[in-house]
C-alpha cells in the first residue's frame, strides 16, 4: 500500500529574500553612531570645609585664552583669530629660545627616558556665559591640536616615529614630558565684568 | 577557432544562488552584532560642532549622555526654543544631574566606576553658560571624565 516517496526538499530559493528584508530592517533601525570627540578631565570641586589656598603659579607660567560674548578670542593679551592661537600656543609650551617671558623648565626624571626638562607652562581658558559652544569647542581643538603638535616633534625627534603610531610605553613617556596643561579656570562673566 | 565551439549552441547555466542566503545571513548578523538599536528618543535636535583633533571613546558601555539644545519642533510649543538639558528620555534642569550621575554610577560594576565618562552632547549653537552649568554640576558630583561629542571636521 504505502508508495515510498522520496522526501522532497524544502524550496529554499525565497530565504534569501527573507534574510534581505530582515537585513534590510536592521539596517534602518539601527544607528551606526561611534562616539566620537575631544575628551576633558574636569578639575574637582574645591572642598568648601578646605581654606582654598592660591596655587602661587608664576605670571610667566600660564597664558590665559578668554573667549568673550562675541566669540572674539584673547590670547595672552592680544586679539587673535582662531587659526593663529596654534602657533602661539606651541610657542608659549615650548618655549624654544628659552625666554624670560615664556615659561619655565623643570627637569624632571622620566622613567624609561631620563632627564627631560618639562616645561611648566599651563594654558587657562576661560569663556563667557555667552559665548556660543562652537567657538568654545574650536578653540579647546586648537589647543589640542598644539599640544599634538609638540607631542609629534617629540616623537619624531626621539624615536622617529609621530606619536600615535609609538607603542603604549613611549606614548606614556611623552604624555609625561609634555603634559596637556589645559586649565579649564572657574567659571566666570567676562563679558559683564567690563 | 572550431575547434572550441564545436558543441554548436550552449546555453550558460544558471547562477548556483544556493548559497544567497547564507551570504545575506552572514551580511544580518553583522549589522546585529556591530550596531545597536536606538536607545532614547531625541527630544532636542542636537547639530554637533566639527573638530579635527577628536578621538573615538574607547569604552562606550561606560558612556552616559547628555544632550543639549533647543527642543525638537513637536515640542516647541510645550517647551520653547531656548537650549534644554535632555537626560534620558525627559527634559531635566541642572539640579536633575546629580540624580541622573548617581543612578548611571550604580549601573557600573565597582571596579568601573572611575572610569565612568560623561559624553555631552551640545548643539554648536547652544551658549556656553549652560553647558557651564553642566560641567559646575558635574564637578560637584565628582564625574570628572567628560567628553564634548564632535564630528569630523572635513579637511
Amino acid at each position: 500500500m504505502a508508495i515510498k516517496r522520496k522526501a522532497e526538499g524544502i524550496n529554499a530559493s525565497s530565504s534569501a529574500d527573507i534574510a534581505f528584508l530582515l537585513l534590510i530592517f536592521w539596517l534602518t533601525t539601527t544607528t551606526m553612531n561611534s562616539d566620537k570627540g575631544l575628551q576633558r578631565r574636569l578639575p574637582p570641586m574645591p572642598d568648601e570645609n578646605q581654606q582654598q589656598e592660591d596655587v602661587k603659579v608664576n605670571r610667566r607660567n600660564i597664558i590665559q585664552v578668554k573667549i568673550n560674548s562675541n566669540d572674539r578670542i584673547i590670547a595672552g593679551g592680544q586679539i587673535m583669530e582662531i587659526s593663529e592661537i596654534k602657533d602661539k600656543i606651541v610657542e608659549f609650551v615650548t618655549n624654544p629660545m628659552n625666554l624670560e617671558t615664556l615659561p619655565e623648565k623643570e627637569m624632571k626624571e622620566i622613567e624609561g627616558f631620563g632627564q627631560y626638562a618639562v616645561s611648566k607652562g599651563v594654558v587657562s581658558l576661560q569663556n563667557d556665559r555667552g559665548t556660543s559652544y562652537n567657538a568654545y569647542l574650536q578653540v579647546q581643538n586648537e589647543l589640542v591640536k598644539a599640544f599634538n603638535e609638540i607631542r609629534d616633534d617629540f616623537a619624531v625627534k626621539n624615536y622617529g616615529k609621530k606619536y600615535n603610531a609609538l607603542d603604549e610605553d613611549k606614548q606614556k613617556i611623552i604624555r609625561e614630558a609634555i603634559p596637556q596643561s589645559i586649565s579649564e579656570a572657574e567659571p566666570k562673566d567676562i563679558g559683564k565684568r567690563r | 577557432m572550431a575547434k572550441f565551439n564545436r558543441g554548436g549552441k550552449k546555453e550558460v547555466p544558471p547562477l548556483a544562488t544556493t548559497s544567497l542566503p547564507d551570504i545575506v545571513f552572514m551580511l544580518l548578523f553583522f549589522f546585529m552584532a556591530t550596531t545597536q538599536l536606538r536607545e532614547e528618543t531625541a527630544l532636542v535636535t542636537v547639530k554637533l560642532p566639527q573638530a579635527s583633533e577628536i578621538a573615538k571613546l574607547e569604552r562606550k558601555d561606560l558612556a552616559s549622555y547628555i544632550n543639549i539644545g533647543s527642543p525638537v519642533l513637536s515640542k516647541q510649543a510645550e517647551y520653547g526654543t531656548d537650549a534644554r538639558i535632555q537626560l534620558n528620555d525627559s527634559f531635566k534642569t541642572t539640579d536633575d544631574i546629580r540624580d541622573f550621575v548617581a543612578a548611571e554610577r550604580e549601573n557600573l560594576s565597582e571596579a568601573d566606576r572611575t572610569f565612568m565618562t560623561v559624553v555631552i552632547k551640545a548643539d554648536e549653537n547652544v551658549r556656553m553658560g549652560i553647558i557651564t552649568d553642566v560641567k559646575q554640576e558635574l564637578r560637584r558630583c565628582s564625574a570628572l571624565k567628560i567628553m564634548y561629542a564632535a564630528s569630523q571636521a572635513s579637511k
